[in-house]
């Protein structure tokens, strides 16, 4: 059976699960949530992954498609859909202005996206572009509040999510990535456009980011910009996607099923506690176990894919 | 007013230098990114503000207990990650990332003890402090309020806090240009394995110079109620990515920049403030990403770009 196949048929289940857990489990905002943060931590693995780039301000994209998606609601009473794809946009045209930040190495390209991220959040949440973003007063979708139909839409982006994530980890084009990431000259020298498929696998992760955030502005209806470029986002990402070790398909599926499900399954009241025990955690990560969980399994003979 | 902004800029320009001064010290010497450098900030305002609320002691000796506080502290911190870290495939990335979290813990713990509640300590204080000094060199008394200067008037505490930066970027010009250990801190600076080569004890003195760096931070943390408003255990992040945004415009790497950097981004957000005052606080995140896309390397600074 050929790799792309096997890995497929790994991430069925997962895409199956979340079809069916509505009609037996009745909280469908945490199913909704898990589907979100699996697409937020396969972009992260996408781009910090398979290219070794860690963008610190990745919940720029997520605001973008979030804003994107709502404005074009507000505006232009869009169909949904439509307005998905405009939040999709919006992300797109985010990573194409801070394409120019590659030309950084790693720690500065991390700190400049932060920086960027901050800076559009500082722009939405201005009280003087009331008129056009609302402020920092939020926005309210009710018009188009359609939480099955959401749902239903969210499924589909995660399939094609997971989809992305197979192609790249079994294609040419993932080959290259990694390629890059280990050594950019070389690669160069092997022949990889090192400047293109660094953009384009960026641009696939900001597009992945933007549809998750509209699908969110679409599900909950009713938003602050704080909500939406909340640094928290990146953070989840990071973290579910380390945990469970990042260049695989299922290594972030791992880390959100586990790390957010104990979250929800211990239920901490106090923020405070929540983010003690992330914070220990990520730092444990990055001292004991760099390449996550899925490297463990590989050192017990399990194959991860 | 525009002099006004401009003297306002630099007192504040001195006091952003010392507060980027510790991280690029960090970053310059070991090459790791202290993501919590703004927490030990927020750290440091908070022993200020115990010692003055719980024994009256003025802001001013806060700063040397501060300091002495932190750099006791970096040194067996720094031997408990960093040189696990610097074996790892990617230390500068994962420093980030392992930073963070500890970032996390601090704000996290600071909050459970201290709650979120904004908390300040008088301006005056420092007003009382500077007033005493004054009157023991020109032995009249003098009165503890606002400060003239060309004209215009300003809070005696702004005075005194830019005045101690400024006094604290000297030591730290005096640690490195003209101590032994300074000396050595260099040549680690300029090269870590030519240094290890050379016999020095690398660990030893990047140890150090983290100790400092967490002292610096912890110092400017003591002006900060004065200089930054109210201080919050959630400051940390802001601060963090005001002194990215301040040693980014110097140069990362070299610390004696970051002066330079702290006058431009003190200065320009002084006459934002003036002119410009809702948009004023989009000025450090695009200042950053500015500066990075036009000159990665800072003003003064040498290469930095790879690929």
């Amino acid at each position: 059976m050929p790799r792309t196949v096997k890995h497929i048929l790994c991430v069925l289940p997962v895409i199956a699960a979340f079809a069916v857990l509505p009609a037996v489990y009745e909280n469908h905002l945490l199913l909704f949530n898990f589907m979100i943060f699996m697409m937020l931590a396969q972009g992260m693995n996408l781009i910090y992954g398979f290219t070794g780039y860690l963008p610190f301000g990745y919940v720029g994209f997520f605001g973008a498609g979030a804003y994107g998606f709502a404005l074009t609601v507000v505006h232009l009473h869009a169909h949904p859909l439509l307005a998905l794809l405009a939040g999709a946009l919006a992300a797109l045209a985010l990573g194409v202005t801070l394409s120019p930040l590659f030309r950084l190495s790693g720690a500065y390209f991390s700190i400049a996206n932060l920086g960027a991220a901050l800076a559009v959040y500082q722009v939405v949440s201005n009280p003087n572009l009331e008129s056009i973003t609302k402020g920092p007063y939020g926005v309210s979708l009710n018009g188009v509040f359609d939480p099955t139909f959401a749902y239903t839409t969210t499924l589909a982006i995660l399939a094609a999510t997971f989809g992305v994530i197979v192609y790249v980890r079994n294609s040419h084009f993932g080959m290259a990535l990694q390629a890059i990431r280990e050594d950019s000259i070389s690669a160069a020298m092997a022949g990889i456009n090192v400047v293109r498929e660094r953009i384009v696998a960026w641009l696939l992760s900001a597009l992945i980011a933007g549809l998750a955030g509209g699908a969110f502005a679409w599900y909950v209806s009713v938003f602050y910009p704080e909500t939406v470029f909340s640094g928290e986002f990146t953070i989840f990402a990071i973290v579910f996607s380390l945990f469970g070790g990042n260049g695989t398909v299922l290594g972030p599926i791992l880390g959100v099923t586990v790390l957010y499900g104990i979250y929800n399954g211990v239920g901490i009241s106090t923020p405070q506690y929540f983010q003690l025990i992330y914070g220990a955690l990520i730092m444990l990560l990055v001292l004991f176990l760099p390449n996550g969980l899925a490297s463990l399994l590989r050192q017990w003979g399990i194959d991860v894919p | 007013m525009f002099v006004y902004s401009l003297l306002a800029g630099l007192l504040f320009g001195l006091y952003f230098s010392l507060i980027g001064l510790g991280l690029n010290l960090v970053f310059g010497v070991m090459r790791i990114v202290n993501l919590a450098h703004g927490d030990f900030l927020m750290l440091g305002a908070f022993v200020a503000y115990w010692l003055f609320t719980l024994f009256s002691i003025n802001p001013v000796p806060s700063v040397f207990i501060s300091f002495a506080i932190f750099a006791v502290v970096g040194i067996p911190l720094y031997y408990l990650l960093v040189p696990r870290l610097l074996r790892g495939k990617d230390p500068e990335m994962l420093s980030f990332i392992l930073f963070f979290g500890l970032s996390q813990v601090i704000e996290a713990v600071a909050t459970i003890s201290f709650g979120t509640s904004e908390r300040s300590i008088p301006g005056g204080e420092l007003g009382q402090a500077m007033a005493s000094v004054e009157s023991f060199f020109l032995g009249t008394a003098v009165d503890n309020g606002p400060v003239e200067i060309f004209g215009q008037t300003f809070p005696a505490a702004w005075i005194v806090s830019g005045f101690a930066s400024g006094l604290a970027v000297l030591f730290v010009y005096l640690y490195l240009y003209r101590t032994r250990i300074g000396y050595l801190t260099r040549a680690v600076m300029v090269n870590r394995e030519e240094a290890l080569a050379t016999g020095i004890n690398v660990h030893r003195v990047s140890a150090i110079a983290f100790g400092v760096g967490l002292g610096l931070a912890a110092l400017s943390g003591v002006f900060a109620p004065f200089m930054l408003g109210s201080i919050t255990p959630a400051m940390g992040v802001d601060v963090t990515v005001t002194s990215f945004a301040v040693i980014v415009i110097g140069s990362l790497g070299r610390p004696l920049g970051t002066v330079l950097g702290g006058l431009i981004y003190g200065v320009s957000y002084m006459l934002m403030q003036s002119y410009y005052s809702s948009w004023a606080n989009l000025l450090p995140y695009v200042l950053l990403v500015a500066i990075l896309l036009v000159r990665p390397s800072g003003l003064l600074g040498r290469q930095v770009r790879r690929a």
